[in-house]
């Protein structure tokens, strides 16, 4: 076959064409062997761009296609789609990417940048000249979804997933589902108590035959790929039958045991035997090994002699589950920034510096203060200082702007004149004002109008040291007010750090064990900001909520029901294609030594004994190509990734384009 | 004309695993992070598909060094590939230090699909590492 190659090179805009020369790239593209049409277009994924390949591929009956632009993990089915679409075999399609691999990270030299993307163009029209056609293959979809995270993003996906019939798996790490919401206590801009929102739809998660809720529970492994995940699910021992207790609270009232609740960041104590929060789900406690009398010193079985149900079992161990997915969503949600690092604001030295994680529980109805705000010694503050942007915005320590704590800053204004009294004095130091949301600038006039003060500073230093009478007793806000262009001192009785959102301690791990990529703020990466904000660069795996960037509670829910609908398009789908560039044997080479048997990770080769050949199961083989490169004989080779291909590539990367840019 | 030590360009093969190093370097351009122009990168499926012949290719057809790319130890997403590679790389460098070939010239890391800072590190290093040694005279004295 005559090989007719056609080469497109995207603008992208001015992401590749403001770095790069695009015309004279396309211009060398145009001289090289088996080139029969090199064309230059400002978005090749455009459909002008796309109808633009499929006119070439009819009217000059090219074979091979080769679109430079951005990475293959964007486009490169758009494309292979627009080809099938003019009847060509979508495996004669490739890409180079002049993008991600040269305009963006050469910015600087557009001489270097073009010459690196004529060599990759270069490079890449060898390896379109030795792609063949091959078969589509596809797999069914399993219809279950994994959900691992039980906040409100995963509590959301499961209700929207189970609604529509489908089978989820809800994994959560904690001892009960709900999350950061759980612990707060009221929400911006409609001040709806958070319990009334979320405790209704945690119950429903409980209650629907179509979720499996598994609460203290981590992901231990995962494996396979869209529409078939096999995942190993460590369900951590609670030492407690869930099949038999019945929530009644007997055990955890006897439990002599008595230690900081991380629920309520230490402001109250729980038991050794406990749920997180009274409205836990499930109401199923859990003993922490650690601190439980029995597993210290075998002393106390106090609970298992309480309990009428007979669910206490101190020998429970934990449990592997495996769960087979057709899609994962991951919705493991944030950390708060912990403030004692940046010490002139005296947080965990000064009494009545609290952050506004442990503020949040103080408005919590359900809360160690019963909903009330008071100061440590039990009295209410009568003034109260809100500092912004606490970890956030900060060369220091995070750069991104955490997008909620303005608005719940202004939360905690109105909520503290409702609770105190209109003449408690609130101060707002802040950065900007950042409002953005529906409702929220009216929610901030709102404010003003109450007469909270606001002082556009940032602190310089939170202190016990007082000079006048007035300042007695108080904490001293020392800030500068960037309007007034002077210092103030700003006497206080107590002060709300608003900490910066931050991505969860064992986000490293998640991202390893899903191979999700994690963007500069250490936040998962979305597949593209603007079309796909709950993809991720792995098919089949979504990330929804704050483990990808800050997020308000709504945006978050949108951001699930998001990410429901693409499972279910999956499972309604019912097929995914899958790989079907796999390894093949030349019987004219093959030896039969076995080697490639030996080496396969899969299994799936087989050394026939009679006819010493080995044979690949193409149904088995996922393409990795570890038998080719073993093979002494290269009888063994990847379909599309031969070696004859590779050493061409190489020849062509390894010449000089030194000066063709010029 | 010789060129001097300033001048001189190295030119680098480079092969990354499509699932981690070269997901780090789709990443190392979405944060727009800068690194020299001279490796240019061959996406393979997994560094267990790098036949130790293509890595001598590249130093034999004139690249001044040559990288190999995969997921970290135990993260292969074919398993156990990227333990294979390894094993090749070092068996290649055994061979190179016999032959009294400079096995500096052979590289391989470990960069996962969310390291994107580091594969521009290493995409700075190893032009540095490779501008000390200088041009490599393989292609020339091994020429047929």
């Amino acid at each position: 076959m005559k090989r007719k190659i056609g080469v497109y090179l995207c603008h992208c805009g001015s992401n590749i064409a403001g770095y790069l020369d695009v015309a004279k790239a396309a211009d060398y593209a145009a001289t090289l062997p088996y080139v029969v049409v090199a064309r230059h277009y400002s978005f090749m994924c455009s459909d002008p761009g796309q109808d633009m390949i499929k006119k070439d591929i009819k009217e000059l009956g090219l074979n091979g296609v080769l679109v430079c632009s951005c990475s293959p993990t964007l486009h490169l089915r758009t494309f292979r789609a627009a080809c099938a679409e003019a009847g060509l075999n979508p495996h004669l399609c490739e890409m180079a990417t002049i993008r991600e691999l040269s305009s963006w990270v050469h910015s600087h030299d557009r001489v270097a940048a073009t010459e690196k993307a004529m060599a990759l163009i270069a490079a890449g029209v060898k390896r379109v000249l030795y792609r063949n056609p091959l078969e589509a293959k596809w797999a069914p979809v399993n219809p279950n979804t994994l959900i691992v995270g039980g906040g409100i993003a995963g509590i959301q996906t499961a209700l929207e997933i189970a609604s529509a019939g489908e089978k989820v798996y809800l994994v959560e790490k904690e001892p009960s589902i709900g999350g950061r919401m759980a612990q707060l206590g009221k929400t911006f801009p409609d001040l709806d108590s958070t319990e009334e929102l979320l405790i209704p739809r945690m119950e429903m998660v409980k209650t629907s035959p179509n979720i499996e809720l598994l609460t203290y529970s981590e992901i231990a492994e995962i494996g396979g790929y869209i529409g078939n995940f096999k995942t190993t699910i460590n369900k951590k021992a609670r030492c407690v039958d869930e099949t038999k207790c019945n929530g009644c609270g007997e055990c955890w009232a006897k439990c002599p045991v008595e230690v900081p609740s991380e629920f309520d960041y230490g402001m109250r104590k729980r038991k050794a035997i406990y749920i997180p929060f009274s409205k836990a789900v499930p109401k199923i406690p859990v003993i922490d090994r650690k601190n439980c009398k029995y597993f210290i010193d075998g002393s106390c079985k106090a609970c298992e002699s309480v309990c009428p149900t007979k669910a206490i079992d101190f020998k429970q161990e934990d449990k592997k589950i495996e769960i087979d997915a057709g899609a994962c969503i991951i919705s493991t949600g944030y950390d708060t920034f912990d403030p004692s690092p940046i010490t002139q604001l005296g947080y965990g030295k000064i009494d009545n510096v609290v952050t506004s994680p442990e503020f949040e529980r103080m408005l919590n109805p359900d809360g160690p203060t019963g909903g009330k705000i008071v100061m440590k010694n039990g009295a209410t503050p009568k003034s109260v200082a809100i500092a912004h942007c606490v970890g956030s915005r900060d060369q220091n320590y995070h750069q991104y702007c955490s997008r909620v704590c303005c608005m719940y800053s202004l939360k905690y204004a109105r909520l503290i004149k409702q609770q105190l009294g209109a003449d408690t004095n609130v101060y707002q130091m802040y950065i900007d004002m950042r409002c953005f949301g529906k409702g929220h600038e009216e929610f901030y006039k709102q404010a003003s109008e109450e007469g909270v003060n606001f002082i556009r500073g940032k602190i310089g230093q939170i202190s016990t040291e007082t000079i006048t009478d007035e300042e007695k007793g108080k904490l001293v806000v020392v800030c500068e007010d960037s309007l007034l262009g002077s210092m103030i001192r700003v006497p206080v009785d107590m002060v709300v750090l608003s900490v910066a959102m931050k991505p969860r301690a064992d986000t490293a791990d998640i991202s390893r064990a899903f191979l999700l990529g994690r963007s500069a703020d250490g936040f998962f990466l979305e597949r593209h900001p603007k079309l796909d904000p709950v993809g991720t660069m792995l098919d089949g795996i979504f990330a929804v909520g704050c483990c990808h960037g800050p997020k308000d509670i709504g945006d978050t829910v949108a951001q699930a029901t998001g990410a429901a609908a693409r499972a279910l398009e999956l499972i309604s789908k019912g097929r995914v294609d899958i790989e079907s560039a796999t390894a093949f044997v030349d019987e004219e080479v093959c030896a039969g030594c076995g080697v490639c048997e030996s080496i396969c990770a899969y299994s799936a080769i087989e050394v026939n004994p009679k006819t010493k050949l080995a044979k690949v199961n193409e149904a088995i083989c996922k393409g990795c190509g570890a038998c080719a490169a073993t093979c002494p004989s290269k009888a063994m080779q990847l379909k599309n990734f031969t070696h004859k291909q590779l050493i061409d590539v190489i020849d062509e990367a390894t010449k000089d384009f030194a000066g063709l840019a010029k | 004309m010789a060129e001097t030590k300033e001048q001189f360009e190295p030119k680098i093969i480079g092969f990354l695993c499509n699932w981690c190093t070269g997901a780090a370097s789709d990443l190392a351009g979405t944060t727009r992070a800068q690194y020299p122009p001279n490796v240019h990168p061959i996406r393979v499926m997994c560094s267990g598909t790098v036949d130790p012949v293509y890595m001598i290719k590249a130093l034999l057809s004139g690249a001044d060094s040559v990288m190999m790319g995969g997921c970290h130890p135990g993260d292969c997403h074919y398993v156990s590939g990227n333990y294979k590679a390894r094993r090749r790389v070092a068996m290649l460098k055994q061979i190179f230090k016999s032959l009294g070939l400079d096995d500096n010239r052979v590289w391989a890391r470990w960069i996962s699909a969310s390291e994107g800072p580091e594969f521009a590190k290493f995409m700075n290093q190893i032009t540095e590492e490779t501008r000390k040694q200088g041009p490599s005279s393989m292609a020339n004295d091994w020429a047929i």
